[in-house]
């Protein structure tokens, strides 16, 4: 029968200098759908979407809205036409309340003075024998007339437009003053969609949820019929998952088109009406989803079959290398990011982290760096150099731990903000390592260049020299050379935080080998990930945080995706039986 | 003794509060303008030659209407430092130069053009003028008229001025916007905003603003001779606003303190080098508050998070 | 489709994105034409008060270059701006925004003169000079250190902590020169003793041989020694820094160390190479220029004798221009020094950014209309020129467009 098209796209290409982000795209949505848009990681999906909502200007192509051309410049005429984005990056500013995030940058949207006037004119003429009264709708300047029983006196009407200039002047401060109660208005449209929100909670008050849930309250405060959402569950537990996809269906049967950009089958399955599928900057197909399977998907998606198989050898000469006892941090607000948390890594295994993004583990890796100050608890290193010997890892230093003879290599999530130097060149983030070495006050950059020429050659790093920035590579590439350079430090634990993501299937692989190799050499590998099915197939054991506490530690090779799931979202203490089934015995 | 003290001083915080709710109003959008000196210093040049335009159109000094004397040079002054906050602004939101290099330069530019204009500005007629602008509500001799009535306009001019701008900033959607772009431009530009318009005209009305303390100075203060000596007053403007966390109504108390300070030396029994000592107190007593708000770091008493750095769309 | 609707679609006029790279030689372009577009604006600006054009380049290049004192001045200036750009460098490039150079220096200044005000004239030169090259590099580094603790410990804010120690050392001076002085005059008199030592006939050489000597050193410091490595990191990211396990505070109070101690000999320099006294404003600013001059080159040392002779030139020669017609003070030259800066600092932006310009838009018409007119006349002589021959090519055509444009 054919719902009618909301906003289509034709022909849209952008370039970010050299880099073709999206080429000759062409995509339709309907009202009262939801489309998934599927794509990897850099396929163009986000930027796409960011030209709809008026944050990038497209090179060419054209953009039609309920059929018309239209040119979406910047946000504000993205508002204009209805359409609301809700980004991956929460945008909200944290000093403000929810409230005030919300109503930021609203426009007054009364009629001018010169139409209000003409309207009463032509009121007064036509009802000539009737008297009336204008009732302006404070919030949409929208006129009601009213008929009432009295004369019309002569020189109402002259009085009533002298009077419009006031009025409109008067609904102009009004409309500009922040009144006390503000929020009070918007709590109600919240409650009419059915969220649980205080909107007078300062933003840095907020967990991840509130804070989506303020966006999306965001966006339907400003009217907007076309919803865009980037990777909304990417931050969510399976519970508040199943509550933000109820409250988008509701939003479709109300008449609204969502857009969902997600690289998650599952939910793309779930939740949408039809999946657009883009690869590398163009637009594959749009299918019904009712029609597809994943396995179709994946194909689109990537291109090629893809052997999902991660090698996984069974661990040899297994022992304990990093004991973690009862430690417990609190970040710079007070709240506890590590709660009582213990475990142990052990030599020839790959130990894997699951949770939710922020529940602790980037705190957890930075404590055994020696980056994260502890409340209590202890930390020990067996030294397999010198027969096992136990070392105190607690409060020490970076240097203090390397001083130790401790061989501990780490690649942090945030690679060019931490673990590299982007405005550097390849040589000079070599040498972060090793600079130290020697006790002369110069730099040596000899056996650094030659460690990078290394890197280049084994890891096939596409660059144009040793000599090139390495913000100038692309991720993958990025990523090679600093796990390349992790690795080159022969250490005895490797710790990596999400190291392949927003990397292409080819160059995840290669850092799964990687780690694989690693282990195989009797390495300690810590793997923190956010693809469950990776973490299933890669790692021996599996811990589970959530919320700074360690919920479970399961088996990788028997471990359900299910359970683990559960695990991550787990908030007291008191379920803990439930998987204690799944906890790992044997070993422990 | 007290009372004419505390006049002076309330007198002399006018250069401050100026200087400061102009450069607040700066920085709320996200730029740290170091051309507040030299601005000042313009608004001061601006004003002389407004009021030399007026003067010279008459036939002669008795013809002078209070209020035309007074109103001219304002504008002038005014517009003068306008233009400098708009080239700031296009300098710093357009073309996105290095806040603190471009803030300089506008000062070394601002201050010698001044003092270059100013030492061959005719100012013949200019202590007359002086009069219209020192002229308060009445000159009666209890306290209080002392104290709150005597001054000249601009005295309550900056005052209005900070108040207005204090609550508009925290009681408006427009001061809500202006602070949203100095806490996260992006987000204020992906919620409609118009980052670029909203700085621009950040920057020139704070510009526009700090002129005028360059005008009070000499006009009020100094009473229309050519004294030169407002660039270090601005600096302290520009701390002013770290003194006062950013909220220009509590500039007002500030900046009574630091004209105070300031003047201090001159109302206590001092030889020539204790009265150097005196006159670094306002410094001092600036860095001191520098360092218990950086001690006590709280949220409410941060600069804007934003201050400092260029804002491009589409960053990547 | 749009425009038979009556309504034409608005376009943005131009399209900024960021560049990933440049061509060096093209940058150089941008900078060299920047440059002389400044100085043309200068001289539009200075015929403003001159009434002559031409006047502003001669006077220019003669106050710089007439003569061999002239020279000599343009040296020992960039001797001492170079220095104290060299001197805020390490600073900068570890994003510590030290804008207190000028307080740094004075204080280097003001300890150099208590040296001499105690001990001159009971200690042979060289010792005094010894004494006051150790008085001076402790002082600026004192003066240096003390936002840098506050830095490292609570996060103080550096810029304005900085800018208020300049105005404490400015009155810390003033309150010597009034103890001092007897006369009532408050102003020191001329040194006799502690100043450098002519070489080879020339009074300004020590101070030439710093400079070299600094430039080469900071060049070293910064690009060969471990902590110009540290301060490097530290200045691209603090989190890489701690990553890596440098200690992020003791880099912060070391390099500012150094930086003050670099500003407390550009102090000596000036008070026994160069001002031969003390005054609050000895320094005159330099030392906010020197911010400039190390920002412009991007903090290398050596695009800093470039830039430093640039900033030098512009304001020596302005000052030349104000002196040949009669426009008093140095003031003439700080404005005409501001103006060209403008340029020079607003240039990154075209090597930073690439600005594309809709050639759709309403403001391009005319543009538009010549480009196809010269294009309709190509193609028209070409035809012509084929059928007709050469000779007769150029009337034909111009009878052509002339009757085209009464068409349309």
């Amino acid at each position: 029968m054919g719902k009618a098209i909301a906003i289509e796209l034709k022909n849209i290409t952008k370039t970010f200098g050299e880099v073709v982000a999206n080429n000759n795209v062409d995509l339709d949505v309907q009202r009262g759908e939801i489309l998934s848009i599927l794509g990897e990681n850099g396929s163009g999906k986000t930027t796409l979407m960011n030209m709809i909502a008026g944050i990038y200007f497209p090179d060419s192509g054209e953009i039609l809205i309920d059929g018309k051309e239209v040119v979406i410049r910047s946000p504000k005429d993205a508002f204009a036409h209805h359409i609301g984005m809700i980004h991956q990056h929460f945008k909200l500013i944290d000093v403000f309340t929810a409230a005030d995030n919300i109503i930021l940058g609203e426009e007054y949207k009364g009629i001018s003075i010169k139409d209000e006037i003409t309207a009463i004119r032509d009121a007064h003429q036509k009802e000539n024998s009737e008297f009336f009264d204008y009732n302006p709708d404070e919030d949409a300047g929208v006129l009601e007339y009213m008929s009432t029983p009295k004369r019309h006196k002569k020189g109402a009407t002259a009085l009533s437009v002298a009077a419009v200039p006031f009025k409109h002047l008067f609904r102009r401060i009004k409309f500009g003053w922040l009144s006390r109660n503000r929020a009070q208005a918007i709590q109600s449209i919240a409650n009419r969609y059915g969220f649980e929100i205080d909107l007078k909670k300062k933003i840095y008050d907020m967990s991840v949820s509130e804070k989506q849930t303020v966006e999306i309250i965001k966006v339907l405060y400003r009217n907007a019929d076309i919803l865009i959402l980037d990777e909304p569950t990417a931050v969510l537990t399976p519970q508040e998952i199943d509550k933000l996809f109820n409250v988008l269906r509701r939003m479709r049967d109300d008449g609204k088109s969502i857009i969902i950009i997600t690289h998650k089958l599952n939910e793309v399955m779930e939740i949408s009406d039809r999946v657009a599928v883009l690869r590398k900057g163009e637009h594959i197909a749009t299918v019904e989803t009712a029609y597809t399977n994943e396995q179709e998907l994946t194909e689109m998606m990537v291109g090629k079959r893809v052997e999902l198989n991660i090698d996984r050898s069974d661990p040899h000469d297994v022992a304990d290398r990093i004991v973690v006892e009862n430690i417990s941090a609190t970040n710079h607000d007070g709240i506890k990011v590590l709660d009582n948390v213990s475990f142990t890594a052990r030599s020839g295994e790959i130990l894997g982290i699951a949770g939710i993004a922020g529940s602790g583990q980037r705190e957890l890796l930075e404590a055994i760096a020696g980056l994260q100050k502890l409340n209590g608890g202890d930390i020990w290193y067996f030294d397999p150099n010198s027969d096992n010997e136990k070392v105190d890892l607690r409060s020490k230093t970076p240097v203090q731990i390397r001083n130790l003879g401790v061989r501990l290599s780490f690649v942090p999530e945030d690679r060019l903000g931490m673990g590299l130097v982007g405005n550097m060149d390849l040589i000079d983030n070599m040498m972060l390592r090793s600079y130290r070495r020697g006790k002369s006050i110069f730099l040596d950059r000899k056996s650094p260049k030659t460690l990078a020429e290394r890197i280049v050659q084994e890891l096939e790093v596409v660059t144009p020299s040793t000599h090139t920035p390495v913000r100038r590579l692309s991720g993958g590439n990025v990523q090679k050379v600093l796990v390349g350079r992790e690795i080159a430090a022969a250490p005895t634990v490797l710790m990596a935080a999400y190291p392949v993501r927003g990397l292409d299937i080819n160059s995840s692989y290669t850092i799964y080998n990687l780690l694989n190799e690693q282990k195989e050499k009797g390495v300690a590998v810590i793997f923190v990930g956010e693809d469950l099915d990776v973490l299933i197939e890669l790692c021996d054991r599996i811990m589970v945080v959530c919320a700074g506490r360690v919920t479970g530690i399961v088996d990788g090779r028997c471990a359900k995706k299910e359970d683990i799931g559960l695990l991550m979202t787990k908030t007291s203490q008191d379920e803990a039986d439930i998987s204690l089934k799944h906890k790992e015995g044997k070993n422990g | 003794m007290f009372i004419s003290f505390l006049h002076s001083a309330i007198r002399f915080s006018t250069i401050f509060l100026f200087g400061s709710t102009g450069e607040t109003i700066t920085e709320k959008s996200g730029h740290l303008n170091l051309g507040i000196p030299g601005i000042m210093c313009i608004g001061a040049i601006g004003g002389c030659i407004g009021e030399r335009l007026y003067l010279s159109s008459l036939a002669d000094m008795t013809q002078m209407s209070g209020f035309m004397a007074v109103f001219v040079p304002i504008i002038f002054s005014m517009l003068f430092a306008g233009c400098m906050g708009l080239l700031y602004s296009f300098m710093t939101v357009t073309l996105r130069c290095n806040q603190n290099v471009t803030g300089l330069t506008i000062t070394t530019f601002g201050v010698g053009l001044t003092t270059f204009l100013g030492n061959t500005l005719n100012k013949e007629g200019f202590s007359q003028a002086a009069v219209y602008f020192r002229q308060g509500f009445n000159s009666s001799s209890d306290w209080f008229s002392q104290l709150f009535l005597t001054h000249g306009t601009l005295v309550y001019l900056a005052i209005i001025v900070a108040i207005i701008t204090a609550v508009v900033l925290k009681k408006t959607r427009t001061g809500l916007n202006l602070r949203a772009i100095g806490e996260n431009p992006a987000t204020a530009d992906a919620a409609g905003i118009n980052v670029t318009a909203y700085k621009y005209c950040a920057t020139i009305l704070g510009a526009a603003i700090a002129g005028l303390g360059g005008l009070f100075y000499i006009m009020d203060y100094v009473g229309g001779s050519w004294e030169y000596n407002i660039d270090a007053l601005g600096w302290l403007a520009v701390a002013l606003v770290i003194f006062s966390v950013w909220k220009p109504n509590w500039g007002i108390l500030g900046a009574i303190l630091f004209g105070a300070l300031y003047i201090a030396p001159y109302h206590i029994p001092s030889n020539n080098a204790q009265k150097e000592l005196i006159k670094m107190l306002p410094y001092l007593v600036t860095i001191i508050v520098l360092i218990v708000t950086s001690i006590i770091n709280k949220r409410e008493t941060q600069p804007p998070a934003a201050l400092g750095t260029s804002y491009f769309r589409e960053e990547r | 489709m749009v425009k038979a609707l009556g309504k034409t679609k608005f376009e943005p006029l131009m399209h900024i994105s960021k560049r990933s790279d440049i061509e060096k030689w093209k940058s150089w372009l941008i900078r060299i034409g920047a440059g002389v577009l400044g100085l043309f604006v200068c001289a539009i600006v200075s015929a403003i008060f001159t009434k002559s054009f031409g006047g502003f380049f001669s006077s220019l290049f003669v106050g710089v270059f007439g003569s061999e004192r002239r020279i000599w001045k343009l040296i020992k200036d960039i001797a001492i701006l170079l220095c104290l750009a060299l001197a805020v460098t390490p600073a900068f490039k570890m994003k510590f925004w030290n804008i207190g150079a000028e307080g740094q220096t004075i204080i280097g200044c003001l300890m150099s003169v208590i040296c001499v005000h105690y001990l001159g004239g009971s200690l042979p030169n060289a010792a005094l000079l010894v004494i006051m090259f150790l008085a001076a590099v402790a002082g600026g580094a004192l003066w240096a250190v003390i936002p840098a603790l506050f830095k490292a410990k609570w996060n103080t804010n550096e810029t304005l902590f900085t800018l208020m120690m300049n105005y404490v050392g400015m009155q810390l001076v003033s309150f010597a020169i009034n103890s001092w002085d007897t006369t009532g005059h408050a102003m020191y008199g001329n040194l006799t003793t502690g100043l450098f030592p002519s070489v080879g006939g020339n009074q300004y050489a020590i101070n030439i041989i710093i400079a070299v000597v600094m430039t080469i050193a900071v060049f070293i410091y910064l690009r060969f020694s471990k902590h110009g490595y540290e301060l490097t990191v530290v200045g691209e990211s603090v989190n890489t820094a701690k990553y890596i396990g440098i200690n992020v505070k003791k880099v912060i109070i070391r390099t500012m160390l150094v930086s003050g101690a670099l500003c407390g000999i550009v102090g000596l320099m000036i008070v026994s190479g160069d001002a031969k006294t003390i005054t609050p404003s000895v320094v005159s600013g330099r030392g906010f220029t020197a911010i400039l001059v190390s920002w412009l080159a991007h903090f290398s040392p050596i695009g800093m004798v470039l830039t430093s002779f640039i900033v030098v030139f512009i304001t020596q020669g302005a000052g030349q221009v104000s002196t040949d017609f009669d426009l008093g003070s140095g003031a003439f030259a700080d404005m005409i020094a501001g103006v060209f800066l403008f340029f020079i600092i607003a240039c990154e932006f075209f090597i930073n950014y690439k600005v594309k310009f809709n050639m759709s838009h309403g403001i391009f018409k005319p543009l538009k209309k010549a480009q196809e007119r010269r294009a309709a006349k190509k193609a028209a002589k070409e035809i012509v020129a084929d059928n007709l021959g050469d000779a007769l090519a150029a009337d034909v055509v111009e009878d052509k467009i002339s009757d085209e444009e009464e068409k349309g």
